[in-house]
């Protein structure tokens, strides 16, 4: 009887550290970075961006406020004045230096380095904030790469606010209802305890519109476009112009791009010649 | 038993005490009104399905509309009903509608004591005075 005992106590001893094993193998498996972060991002479907042409809101200041306006007021952006803590941004500016302090331009004159930068959530293709999310509450789209937001699933555990690394991510302290004057029916509020962020507009894309602060612009001073077609303005942009991200060591790969190459910033750029580079290039 | 009458009277008066709203409701309230909902005041004669599955699973559908709209993108939903197409949308397809939510969500819910939290973060259209 001793030894029957004996041996089925191993047995099952063996039988627990082989599940448990398998499980632990599985798990972490499950949780290996699904492509390489710092590698060549995917060519494959939708890849949704946006090109902001700094040279131009450089030029005006008025500009930034006008897409702000346009996003806060299509969004129900709640508006607590000057107060940080409870401030909820979708689309903001913070003064050039700061937006891109790890680019480190030191000796950059002084109005260049307080213009105000135009920033918001950028897309990442490889969003950290979507991995912390224990309700899966933020998710990237997989048909065109938005960061999408379930604010009936977020329990306001503020894990992504922490995760992203560009502060595109506001979580709602107090009813942001007694900050909207007015609030549009078209399109939700948000409550108390739950966190927001810029989704690229994805009800107005789905209505075959533009983002909304893209539509405030006239003079494609925001273009919005598929990276992975060719034929895009975004790509042609791209292509064409020297363009920066915000943090690329991170490896988020940002979906936000910023045209900063022109070195005639401060004078005379026609509008109308943003895609159509001459051969040759700005020299001549 | 000792002290029986005073322990029987005691009992008595506790239950008569303990029943008394049942009794007062049973003598003096009206038989309670079911909700009168208004109706679409725009000509629409028909919801997305039929008024008998509307009335016992709207909440199901809202749901699932909610889930579909949001986590897969997809807007349009086809009616088992009547087989149109309609937009996902409490705000812009629901309240077109049925466009006061006093008259009409309001009428049921406060009647049967529930509050769901749509209108949480979803904006009701503005009451007509």
């Amino acid at each position: 009887m001793d030894g029957n005992r004996r041996d089925f106590l191993k047995l099952a001893g063996l039988t627990a550290l082989g599940a448990t094993g398998v499980t632990a193998v599985r798990a972490t498996a499950d949780n290996a970075p699904a492509a390489d972060p710092h590698g060549e991002p995917s060519t494959d479907g939708v890849r949704l961006a946006m090109v902001i042409d700094l040279r131009k809101f450089v030029k005006d200041d008025r500009l930034a406020k006008k897409c702000i306006e346009a996003c806060h007021v299509a969004h129900n952006v709640p508006d607590f004045g000057a107060d940080p803590k409870n401030e909820v941004k979708w689309i903001w500016t913070e003064p050039f230096e700061t937006a891109f302090h790890s680019q480190e331009f030191h000796f950059i004159r002084e109005d260049l380095k307080e213009k105000p930068t135009l920033l918001l959530c950028n897309h990442c293709d490889n969003p950290p904030c979507t991995r912390v999310c224990p309700t899966e509450a933020t998710w990237k789209r997989e048909s065109d790469g938005i960061v999408m937001m379930d604010w009936h699933r977020c329990i306001g555990c503020r894990y992504c606010v922490v995760a992203c690394p560009y502060g595109s991510r506001s979580f709602n302290w107090k009813d942001p209802r007694q900050a909207i004057d007015d609030p549009t029916t078209e399109y939700p509020t948000r409550m108390r305890g739950v966190v927001e962020k810029c989704t690229f507009c994805e009800e107005r894309l789905a209505r075959g519109q533009q983002p909304a602060c893209v539509e405030a612009c006239d003079n494609d001073e925001l273009v919005f476009g598929d990276l992975n077609d060719p034929s895009s303005k975004v790509r042609q942009l791209l292509t064409e112009r020297m363009a920066i991200r915000r943090k690329p060591g991170l490896g988020t790969q940002p979906e936000v791009y910023y045209i900063i190459d022109d070195p005639r910033t401060l004078q005379e750029v026609a509008p109308a010649a943003v895609v159509e580079v001459p051969e040759g290039g700005d020299d001549a | 038993m000792y002290d029986a009458g005073k322990i029987i009277v005691g009992i008595v008066v506790f239950v008569a005490l303990a029943t008394s709203p049942l009794w007062f409701n049973a003598v003096t309230a009206e038989t309670p009104e079911a909700p009168k909902l208004q109706l679409p005041t725009n000509g629409s004669t028909e919801c997305v399905e039929s008024t008998e599955y509307m009335r016992a699973q709207h909440m199901d559908l809202l749901n699932q509309w909610r889930e579909t709209v949001v986590r897969t993108g997809q807007r349009d939903y086809v009616s088992t009903t009547s087989g149109k197409v309609y937009d996902m949308s409490l705000s812009r397809t629901c309240m077109n509608c049925h466009t006061s939510k006093t008259k009409f969500c309001d009428a049921c819910h406060t009647y049967m004591a529930v509050s769901p939290y749509c209108w949480d973060c979803h904006v009701e259209p503005k009451e007509a005075n």
